[in-house]
C-alpha cells in the first residue's frame, strides 16, 4: 500500500460496503485522500468506480461503514448537502443547462456557491459573477463560447463545461467521472492539460475515474485500482501498473 | 439584436394600452380590463410553466383573491382598492405557502392534478358553506373606492387601476425571471440533476415560484371581483384554471408579454366567436389551440419574436450596405 501523504485528510472512507443484489459494488473500502492530491481511479467496467463516486456524493448510501469529508460524516446527507460541504462532481455524460448560454450556467454555479441561488430579486447577471464566470471560462478555454447556447458546444467543450460548472462551486474535493470519455484521442491530452493546470492553480483535491492508463500515468501520482468493488492496488501509477495482477484486472491481459 | 427594440416595443405597447380606452366604446374597455386581470393570473401560470410545471388548479388562487374581497365587503364593508389588492395578494400568498409545502415535492402530471384537486376542494367548500359564501348565488361586490373616492361607474377607473397593477406585476415577474431563482427555475425544466449537484434545493426554487404564482392569482381575483362586480364558486372551478392554461399556451410562456398577448386574443376571440358563432365558439377556440400547438408551440410571443428578429436583421442589413 502506498503511503498516505502527511497532509490534511480531505476524504476518508472506513470499511464502506455496498452491494446491488448479488453484485458487490463496494467491498470494505478504506481510502484516504489528502489535501491537493490528484488521484486516478482505474478498473474494468462494473468494478465499482462510479459507485464509489456515488457513495461519496450521497447519491448512494453505503450499507455499512463511514465516509468523512474534511472530518465530517456525510452518510445520510443528500447530494445537495454533500455539495455544500465542498464536494463537487462532474459526470460521465455532461449534465448541462442546454437551454441557456454557457456563461449563464457558470453564473448559476457562482450564485449557488455564494448561497444566493434562491434569490428572487437581484439579477443573476452581476458584475462580480460575470467577471468571475468569464475568467473561469477563459481558464477552461471556453471563453469564446461564453454567450453562445450550450447546445452549440462540441463534445470536448461539453465535458469541459461540465467540469467548469463544478469547479465554479469552489469545491474542496472535485470528483470527475471519466473526464476524457467521448473526447477524441487527439483532444484527450489537450483536455487533460487544461484540467490539470486549472486544478493545480486552484489547489483542488481531485479524484477522477479514467479508462486510459496513459492519461493516468501522465497526470496523477497516485492511482487506485478497483476490481469487483475492492481496491486491489493503491500507489504510484508506474509501480502499480508493473504488477501483473493489476494489468490483468485493468487491461484484461498481462 | 437591436438593444433599443425591446424597450421601444414595450413603450409602444404601454402607450397603446393607455390611449386605447379613450377611443373605443365602453364595452371594449370592459373586455380590456378583463384582459388585464386575466393576464396577471396567467403570468403566474406562465412562470410555473417555465419550470415545466403545469397547473390545472390555478383558479384556487384567483378565487381566493376574489373571495377575500367578497368577505371584506360583506363583513367589514371595506371597498378600498389600496387595502384589498394587498389583502388579495396576501391571501393568495398564504394559500400558496400552505399548499406549496405539498406541491414543491411534485412534478408533471402529479403537480397538475394535485393543484386541480386543491382548487376543487375550494370550489366544493364555496358551494357547501353557502351561509358564509352565498353558495351558488355567490356574493355581490359593489363598487370599489380608491383612496376613499368611489371609482367612476363607466369602467375607466377599473381599467386604469388594473393597468397600473399589471405594470407593477410585470416588473416583479421580470425581476424574478432575471434573478438566480428565475434561472434555476428554467434550469429545472432542463436539468434537475445539475441543480442538486450545485447545492441548491430544487424544492426551494419550486416553492418560491409557487408563492409568486399564488400571489398573482390572488391579485387577479381582486381585480376580477370588482370588474365583474359579482363572484361565484365557479371562479375556483377547473374550467377557470383551464382558461388560464389555454391563454398561457396561446400567448406563449417563453416571454414576459406572452400572457398579455394571449389574454388579448383570447378575450376578443371569445367575444366575437360567441357573437357570430353562438353554438360553435368552443369549437373555434379548439381550432385555434390546435393551430397554435401544431404550428406555433411558442405561442403568439414566438411569432412576434420572429417578426421582430427579421425586421431587426433587415434594419441592420440596411445599415451595412
Amino acid at each position: 500500500m502506498a503511503k498516505i501523504p502527511e497532509k490534511t485528510s480531505i476524504l476518508r472512507t472506513v470499511d464502506v460496503n455496498r452491494s446491488f443484489g448479488m453484485v458487490t459494488a463496494a467491498d470494505n473500502l478504506n481510502i484516504e485522500v489528502g489535501q491537493g492530491e490528484l488521484v486516478g481511479i482505474v478498473g474494468a467496467n462494473g468494478s465499482g468506480k462510479t459507485t464509489f463516486l456515488n457513495l461519496i456524493t450521497g447519491y448512494l448510501r453505503p450499507e455499512s461503514g463511514r465516509i468523512q469529508v474534511m472530518g465530517r460524516d456525510t452518510i445520510g446527507l443528500p447530494p445537495r448537502l454533500v455539495t455544500k460541504l465542498g464536494v463537487a462532481r462532474s459526470f460521465q455524460i455532461p449534465q448541462l443547462y442546454t437551454n441557456m448560454s454557457v456563461l449563464e450556467g457558470m453564473l448559476l454555479s457562482l450564485a449557488a456557491t455564494s448561497g444566493k441561488g434562491t434569490g428572487i430579486w437581484k439579477p443573476l447577471y452581476r458584475e462580480s459573477w460575470t467577471a468571475e464566470g468569464l475568467d473561469t471560462l477563459e481558464r477552461f478555454g471556453l471563453a469564446s463560447y461564453a454567450n453562445r447556447p450550450v447546445s452549440e458546444l462540441p463534445e470536448g467543450g461539453r465535458k469541459l463545461l461540465d467540469i467548469a460548472l463544478s469547479f465554479a462551486l469552489k469545491p474542496k474535493l472535485l470528483l470527475m467521472d471519466e473526464p476524457t470519455s467521448g473526447v477524441s484521442i487527439e483532444d484527450k491530452f489537450q483536455v487533460m492539460d487544461t484540467l490539470a493546470k486549472v486544478l493545480q492553480e486552484g489547489e483542488i483535491t481531485t479524484i477522477f475515474v479514467e479508462h486510459d492508463m496513459d492519461v493516468i500515468q501522465r497526470y496523477s501520482r497516485r492511482v487506485l485500482v478497483f476490481e469487483t468493488g475492492r481496491v486491489i492496488a493503491d500507489g504510484e501509477p508506474e509501480r502499480v501498473m508493473a504488477d501483473p495482477e493489476v494489468r490483468k484486472a485493468v487491461l484484461g491481459r498481462v | 439584436m437591436n438593444l433599443l427594440a425591446v424597450p421601444r416595443a414595450a413603450l409602444v405597447a404601454s402607450a397603446l394600452m393607455i390611449l386605447l380606452p379613450l377611443v373605443v366604446p365602453g364595452w371594449i374597455v370592459f373586455i380590456l380590463t378583463k384582459v388585464l386581470f386575466m393576464s396577471i393570473a396567467v403570468m403566474g401560470v406562465s412562470v410555473l410553466l417555465r419550470g415545466g410545471l403545469l397547473t390545472f388548479g390555478h383558479a384556487l388562487y384567483y378565487a381566493t383573491g376574489a373571495y377575500a374581497v367578497g368577505f371584506s365587503v360583506k363583513w367589514f364593508g371595506v371597498q378600498e382598492l389600496l387595502l384589498l389588492v394587498p389583502l388579495g395578494a396576501l391571501s393568495g400568498l398564504i394559500m400558496a405557502a400552505l399548499v406549496g409545502l405539498i406541491m414543491a415535492r411534485y412534478r408533471e402530471v402529479f403537480f397538475a392534478m394535485l393543484n386541480l384537486a386543491f382548487s376543487m376542494i375550494l370550489f366544493g367548500a364555496l358551494l357547501k358553506f353557502y351561509w358564509v359564501t352565498g353558495g351558488t348565488d355567490g356574493l355581490a361586490i359593489g363598487t370599489a373606492t380608491l383612496l376613499g373616492i368611489e371609482l367612476p361607474g363607466d369602467g375607466f377607473g377599473y381599467y386604469y387601476f388594473s393597468l397600473a397593477i399589471a405594470g407593477v406585476v410585470t416588473l416583479v415577474v421580470y425581476r424574478f425571471m432575471a434573478s438566480p431563482a428565475g434561472y434555476f427555475l428554467r434550469a429545472l425544466y432542463d436539468n434537475e440533476i445539475r441543480i442538486e449537484y450545485s447545492g441548491v434545493a430544487v424544492r426551494q426554487i419550486i416553492y418560491r415560484t409557487y408563492l409568486l404564482a399564488g400571489t398573482l392569482g390572488g391579485v387577479s381575483g381582486v381585480l376580477a371581483a370588482f370588474t365583474i362586480g359579482h363572484i361565484v364558486p365557479e371562479d375556483a372551478f377547473w374550467i377557470q384554471s383551464g382558461e388560464f392554461v389555454f391563454i398561457a399556451l396561446l400567448g406563449g410562456f417563453g416571454g414576459l408579454p406572452g400572457p398579455l398577448m394571449g389574454a388579448l386574443v383570447y378575450e376578443f376571440l371569445q367575444t366575437y366567436a360567441s357573437k357570430y358563432f353562438p353554438l360553435a365558439w368552443q369549437m373555434m377556440m379548439g381550432i385555434v389551440m390546435l393551430l397554435i400547438i401544431l404550428f406555433q408551440p411558442g405561442g403568439l410571443w414566438a411569432i412576434y419574436q420572429r417578426v421582430e428578429h427579421r425586421l431587426g436583421r433587415r434594419a441592420r442589413g440596411g445599415e451595412n450596405s
